[in-house]
């Protein structure tokens, strides 16, 4: 189905990002498609453990709750829709959405499924590839291995829709891919043609994100303006098959897309400008600018592409101990040295208790917990709250901490108030490797009505 | 005469395990060439000196008035493990907005 002109847009840039302007897109965008990344660095490894627990589960949690909300308006006004809520168990996701899709009156509709993404039992046979961080090999992490997932491209995305699909569900995907995929399918693009793929991957770049290009992570009151943040839009992109691309935002909606907000979101996560490497192709936007040709309307130039690498990456989750932290409030006169002295009671408590930890930091929030320098610190605060956090492998020490931080109540200092004990946390790091592309065989998978 | 990179630019910090990157966007032409000129990735270290050890390197997006800092080993080990209560380092870009640039002229322009 040869198109001039697609329109895609963002309904999700993280895992809890906010439904609402989701379903405002859909309804007022006038989208063919509509994307939804919904994937961190790290949460597929806890959807790993949800998986081994029960076997249905292991998708994005929020999955139907946000599903309910924008598949009826979607499949109403045609808008084909692909999200990596998938996670850990694509078609575990598929079937939870299938369970459901009658009650909310969605009864013809198709499902694509990606799979193949998890690369758990390759890396398994591969202790030798050199983690990417520190070229360690990988072996020492294959006894607390959670989770290994290639970052697919558009390829299987565009495969997906190629089978006629209303929704494509996937697992791990190049967060830029999820948009891309579509223009791959819409226009026949071919997948080595790097001057389209990077105007592709360079409008999947920009949107990924939802509100941080329409004005989200932006506003300065008095210095940088958001009109409307609290109705905060989400983006879409209008592409055209020879790869040009115009982004802009739902109608009507509130926030900011400009020049200044897509430069910001360019370099966001970004390093060097000249090679910015997906499974799809190596961009370099060091020659991009931006043009603004209407109100919330901004015109995309200079994109170059370069073919990509052999490799895809892969991030491999582990367990890597306990966190605990705890944290006490202080106000008033002589509040930060209170602050100080129960800080030395609890490291004190703990050592007596013969606990020990890989790492322990203490954060004065009001004064250095975010990333101020304690040696030039301003006048004293009225009022500063203690941070107690550290991590180590035995799980009991990590509770101690906040044990200990909120007994400062009856046992710390004076007038300590407004104490919290987080617990403990199981920590999921992740590291990644490289592997050869001809390792990954993804599979689309389509879901039917049982 | 001292300004700070607040007065001439706008910010956005991003992570990627254990680096932060954080892009520095003139609003004016005047702004850029003090930013080009002055913020250098010597001066971007010494600032957040407290936080990582380095290395710091700059990249210029001239078309774009815009500077490019990838500055390692500045998230406490990594989003996934950090003990940071910031382990994104979101609010790194605060920081970047407080340095202050030597000689310069004008009050900085506003956007």
């Amino acid at each position: 189905m040869a198109r001039d002109r697609i329109r895609i847009g963002c309904g999700a840039g993280f895992a809890d990002d906010r439904i609402p302007p989701g379903v405002e897109i859909v309804e007022r965008g006038e989208l063919d498609y509509l994307a939804m990344e919904c994937l961190a660095e790290r949460t597929i490894a806890r959807e790993a453990l949800d998986r081994a627990k029960d076997p249905t589960k292991g998708y994005t949690p929020v999955l139907l709750e946000r599903m309910e909300a924008i598949m009826p308006p979607a499949l109403r006004r045609g808008v084909r829709i692909v999200t990596n809520m998938g996670a850990a168990n694509p078609m575990g996701a598929a079937r939870a959405v299938r369970k459901h899709a009658r009650d909310w009156g969605c009864r013809d509709y198709s499902c694509a499924v990606v799979t193949g993404d998890e690369v758990t039992d390759i890396v398994r046979a591969h202790p030798e590839l050199p983690l990417m961080e520190d070229a360690a090999p990988l072996e020492s992490l294959l006894p607390r291995m959670a989770s290994a997932n290639a970052y697919l491209g558009a390829d299987v995305v565009a495969h997906g829709f190629a089978t006629g699909a209303d929704l494509v569900i996937t697992g791990r995907v190049a967060d830029p891919a999820l948009f891309l995929g579509p223009m791959l399918h819409a226009f026949g693009w071919s997948y080595d043609d790097w001057q389209k793929l990077a105007c592709g991957t360079l409008a999947g770049h920009l949107l990924e994100c939802s509100g941080q290009l329409t004005g989200g992570c932006f506003a300065d009151p008095g210095k940088k303006e958001v009109d409307d943040l609290a109705g905060l839009g989400y983006p879409l992109a209008d592409v055209w098959s020879d790869g040009r691309v115009e982004v802009s935002k739902t109608p009507g909606s509130g926030g900011r897309l400009d020049i200044a907000t897509c430069t910001e979101q360019l370099l966001y996560e970004m390093h060097d400008p000249t090679a910015y490497i997906t499974p799809d192709c190596v961009l370099d936007v060091s020659g991009v600018t931006f043009r603004q040709v209407a109100n919330d309307r901004v015109a995309l130039n200079g994109a170059r592409g370069k073919p990509r690498t052999a490799t895809y990456k892969v991030v491999v989750g582990y367990f890597d101990g306990y966190m605990g932290s705890g944290e006490m409030g202080f106000a008033g006169i002589n509040a930060l040295a209170r602050a100080r002295l129960a800080n030395e009671v609890v490291q004190e408590r703990l050592r007596r208790r013969g606990l020990a930890y890989e790492e322990m930091r203490v954060d004065l929030i009001g004064m250095n917990s975010l990333h101020a320098n304690e040696a030039a610190l301003c006048p004293e605060p009225y009022e500063v709250r203690l941070r107690i956090a550290a991590r180590t492998p035995d799980r009991k020490a990590a509770e101690a901490i906040g044990a200990e931080v909120r007994s400062l109540h009856m046992q710390g200092p004076t007038g300590a108030g407004g104490g919290v004990n987080f617990g403990a946390r199981q920590i999921l790091a992740v590291k990644s490797v490289l592997i050869p592309r001809e390792w990954v065989k993804p599979e689309i998978v389509l879901e039917r009505a049982a | 005469m001292s300004v700070r990179v607040y007065d001439l630019a706008h910010a956005r910090a991003g992570d990627k395990g254990n680096t932060s990157n954080i892009s520095v966007i003139a609003y004016s032409d005047e702004g850029w060439q003090v930013l080009q000129r002055e913020l250098t990735a010597e001066v971007v270290l010494a600032h957040f000196r407290h936080l990582t050890a380095g290395p710091v390197r700059r990249y210029e997006l001239p078309q774009l008035r815009a500077l490019n800092f990838v500055i390692e080993n500045a998230l406490g080990g990594g989003v996934t493990r950090s003990l940071a209560i910031d382990p994104h380092g979101k609010s790194l870009s605060a920081l970047m907005l407080t340095i202050t640039l030597p000689g310069h002229n004008e009050q900085g322009a506003t956007s």
